[in-house]
């Protein structure tokens, strides 16, 4: 870190641009919250059009990634390759009529695009995209995360309730439903990873990464991988896009939106998406850092590659893997996951006290632990399924019988 | 105040993504669970069977694509053996080959689409859908070599098919064989043991074999409760007698070995195929009928092991030379009927994933 250059012309940290800019304006002898204010629009305005461009740019790299994963080509009529086919749907879903149904409420219709829009925006605030490029530098960044990501469970109540629609409700009771299990299970994992490193400051967090050069990837792959579940939950994506199940309840809470007003649903469903995999990236993937390369390419050009790669995991689900029930999913969060996450807070919390009574240098006490933890999570992830599979013989794959003659029955109940 | 809760009608279609075409469910929801179901049918009745009485008994062919679309071939073969049934047509050895391999190669086009949508049911993004097109399109390349339609194919005649093979049919035939088995093999591979497809469909819709019986229902679905009933053994025709194969029979009669059965019978779908193509003669493709023809007065049944079970041909004769009387027994229809009893008490979820393995073709079930 020490070698930045740190002049308004780094592009390492585009920070310093800014910085130099304010700079700038308050030499000009204007009040003290002139370029306090500016430098808050200007962070915000950034954020905005990265997530606004990115989600542009994944719509078409979905949809033509998801093209090749089932054997078709994907959009390849507008622009070279389909580039601008985003471009076409935005016009589109701009210019189409936003019905409202008759028996609709109102003002929470109304509201519930912009309530679902809010928070997966807000949430990108504290992500450090490289040191200096972070608009809201909170000591308790976690817990922001958190707290925000929740408060979309409430819009997408709203808008299934207010859309007087029976598969919205559906859909609105079961994303509630959902959440509140899953919630739980995310708040675990997150905690284990703040734990190890004894800070809710992602800038912290990604700090300690760097100085021990270990990613927590490494040292809290069970947490990781419950964050993934959980995060597949939270932002609706198979395995697990049961709110908005298309062969269940058409399109779930969102079944009545059409127009733009449906355009915000599918904008936060990807800000949302970004955001989880920019949870991912600064607490388990080392955020803007990758070895010392991070003093060549720009900080957040290695941040971006981190998120958009972790994006791609989810794209690759949805494109893989069929929908579980309702009540499978709730089980799969108290019955494993559950249980999975308190034993690993218990192992971060002995980890830590080790650590500190023994005094080891981190050169000894990282790589074991690592160690440790991996060979864990997987005896505890097969231990637990084959457990749990293993007291439902029934459920394993079974051949049909080959038979010659007609006539024979072979009916056997089930056990 | 007391709590209190209501069960919640829910229509499910006649337009929603998962009914196969305009069928409609009349749930009766507490919660997720259903407490009741209604079928209502009939948004795709065409009148099909009274139409037939006013036209001639080779009129009546396409007829008979337009019921069961996903198995066209199979419909104008149960109609066309009713009617040469009825008016003593024979049928030359060569067109019994050429009928054999089309209602197979029908079968794996129509399984192909049962797999794809049940699995799509179960959730899974179109993927499995789009792989299973894939194979497919090669069968209606086929179809189309062969005559020149790929869906609705008015193929079969009364004595015979429409118009020999192209000389280029057999060995692009000999290619599908040769890759269709690995084909099978990938299928199995991403989907007889995904954790998530077995957690949706082991032990969903269980239908045992009496029950099964006693609602007459046929085909993959009978078989999937563990009947071993198939009419091209049980009463062969075309050239069923004289080729070799298994009856794939599940077990437990779930949503699972429904699947499972329809998986295996591709697999001897190929093997019919295998056997089709070394023993195919060669001869004349069709006896020749007089356009307008008359059977005598009389009635016949013609029934064969269509994709979907038993389709039935029921073709009654006064002499003229339209049909006095013409009835399908489609399978689609009566393998519908034990479907409220299937989902009653189970989720809205597993709903959708029983009517997807049950394997309904709309035109079918409403004719």
């Amino acid at each position: 870190m020490t070698a930045f250059l740190a002049e308004w012309w780094d592009l390492r940290d585009l920070g310093n641009t800014v910085g130099a800019l304010l700079d700038w304006i308050a030499d000009r002898g204007v009040p003290d919250w002139v370029p306090y204010v500016l430098s808050g629009i200007i962070g915000i305005a950034a954020v905005l059009l990265w997530a606004i461009l990115s989600q542009l740019a994944f719509i078409w790299i979905e949809r033509r990634v998801l093209g090749r994963m089932q054997v078709r080509l994907g959009p390849n009529r507008v622009g070279p390759w389909g580039l601008l086919q985003p471009l076409a749907d935005a016009l589109k879903v701009l210019a189409k009529e936003m019905v409202t149904p008759r028996n609709a409420d109102r003002v929470l219709y109304w509201l519930a695009p912009i309530a679902v829009v809010v928070p997966a925006i807000l949430v990108l605030a504290v992500f450090p995209f490289s040191p200096g490029m972070v608009v809201a530098d909170l000591n308790v960044g976690v817990l922001y995360i958190v707290a925000v990501t929740s408060t979309a469970t409430i819009a997408v109540f709203m808008a299934g309730w207010s859309s007087s629609n029976k598969y919205s409700l559906l859909g609105a009771m079961r994303t509630v439903a959902m959440l509140i299990s899953y919630e739980v299970v995310q708040v675990l994992a997150l905690l284990s990873a703040t734990a190890f490193t004894g800070s809710m400051r992602l800038l912290d967090v990604v700090a300690w990464q760097d100085r021990y050069n270990a990613w927590l990837l490494f040292l809290q792959p069970l947490a990781l991988l419950s964050f993934i579940i959980a995060s597949a939950v939270e932002v609706n994506r198979t395995p697990s896009d049961i709110a908005e199940a298309e062969s269940e309840i058409v399109a779930g809470y969102h079944t009545e939106y059409g127009g733009i007003r449906w355009g915000m649903f599918q904008l936060a469903e990807y800000v949302a998406g970004f955001a989880v995999a920019a949870t991912i990236t600064t607490l388990w993937l080392g955020g803007w850092t990758l070895w010392g390369l991070e003093e060549w390419v720009p900080g957040w050009l290695i941040f971006l590659g981190k998120l958009y790669g972790t994006f791609f995991l989810f794209i690759w689900l949805r494109g893989t893997l069929p929908r579980v029930r309702i009540d499978q999913l709730m089980g799969f969060a108290w019955k494993f996951l559950l249980p999975l996450m308190l034993l690993n807070v218990l192992l971060v919390g002995a980890e830590k006290v080790v650590w500190a009574e023994t005094g080891a240098s981190a050169g000894v006490v990282l790589p074991a632990f690592a160690v440790l933890n991996l060979a864990l999570t997987v005896a505890l992830v097969l231990g637990w399924g084959a457990l749990a599979g293993g007291l439902r013989p029934q459920m394993r794959p079974k051949r049909p019988l080959l038979v010659r003659e007609v006539g024979g029955i072979y009916y056997q109940p089930m056990p | 105040m007391a709590m209190r809760t209501e069960p919640f009608v829910v229509n499910v279609g006649p337009q929603h993504p998962s009914t196969h075409g305009v069928f409609r469910l009349r749930l009766t929801l507490d919660g997720e669970r259903i407490v009741d179901c209604q079928m209502v049918m009939g948004y795709l009745h065409r009148s099909m069977e009274k139409l037939a009485e006013e036209r001639s008994f080779t009129q009546n062919i396409p007829f008979t694509d337009r019921t069961d679309y996903l198995a066209a071939m199979t419909g104008n073969l149960a109609y066309c053996l009713a009617v040469e049934k009825l008016a003593s047509v024979p049928v030359p050895p060569r067109a019994q080959w050429i009928r054999t391999i089309m209602a197979e190669l029908q079968r794996i086009a129509s399984h192909c689409m049962a797999i794809g949508t049940f699995v799509n049911d179960c959730g899974a993004w179109h993927t499995p859908l789009l792989y299973m097109m894939r194979e497919r399109e090669k069968v209606l390349d086929l179809f189309e070599l062969a005559c020149g339609a790929r869906l609705t194919t008015n193929y079969m005649r009364i004595g015979g098919v429409s118009r020999d093979l192209p000389p280029e049919f057999l060995p692009r035939l000999r290619d599908f064989v040769r890759e269709m088995p690995q084909r099978i093999s990938e299928y199995e591979d991403l989907l007889v043991e995904n954790e998530i497809l077995i957690a949706r469909s082991r032990g969903i819709g269980v239908l045992p074999a009496e029950k099964a019986i006693a609602y007459s229902v046929s085909g993959p679905m009978l078989r999937g409760s563990g009947v071993a009933w198939d009419l091209r053994k049980a009463d062969p025709y075309a050239a069923y007698d004289q080729v070799e194969f298994d009856i794939p029979v599940g077990t437990n009669g779930d949503c699972y070995d429904r699947f499972m059965v329809r998986l295996a019978e591709m697999r001897q779908s190929v093997r019919i195929l295998e056997q089709a193509l070394d023993m195919i003669p060669s001869g004349p493709y069709q006896t020749p009928v007089p356009l307008a023809l008359q059977p005598p007065p009389g009635e016949a049944y013609g029934r064969i092991e269509s994709p979907r079970g038993e389709l039935g041909f029921y073709v009654v004769s006064d002499g003229g030379p339209a049909p006095f009387r013409f009835h399908i027994r489609s399978p689609s229809l009566i393998n519908l009927t034990p479907l409220p009893e299937l989902v009653k008490g189970m989720t809205v979820a597993d709903a959708i994933v029983i009517l997807g393995s049950v394997d309904i073709v709309v035109g079918e079930v409403d004719r």
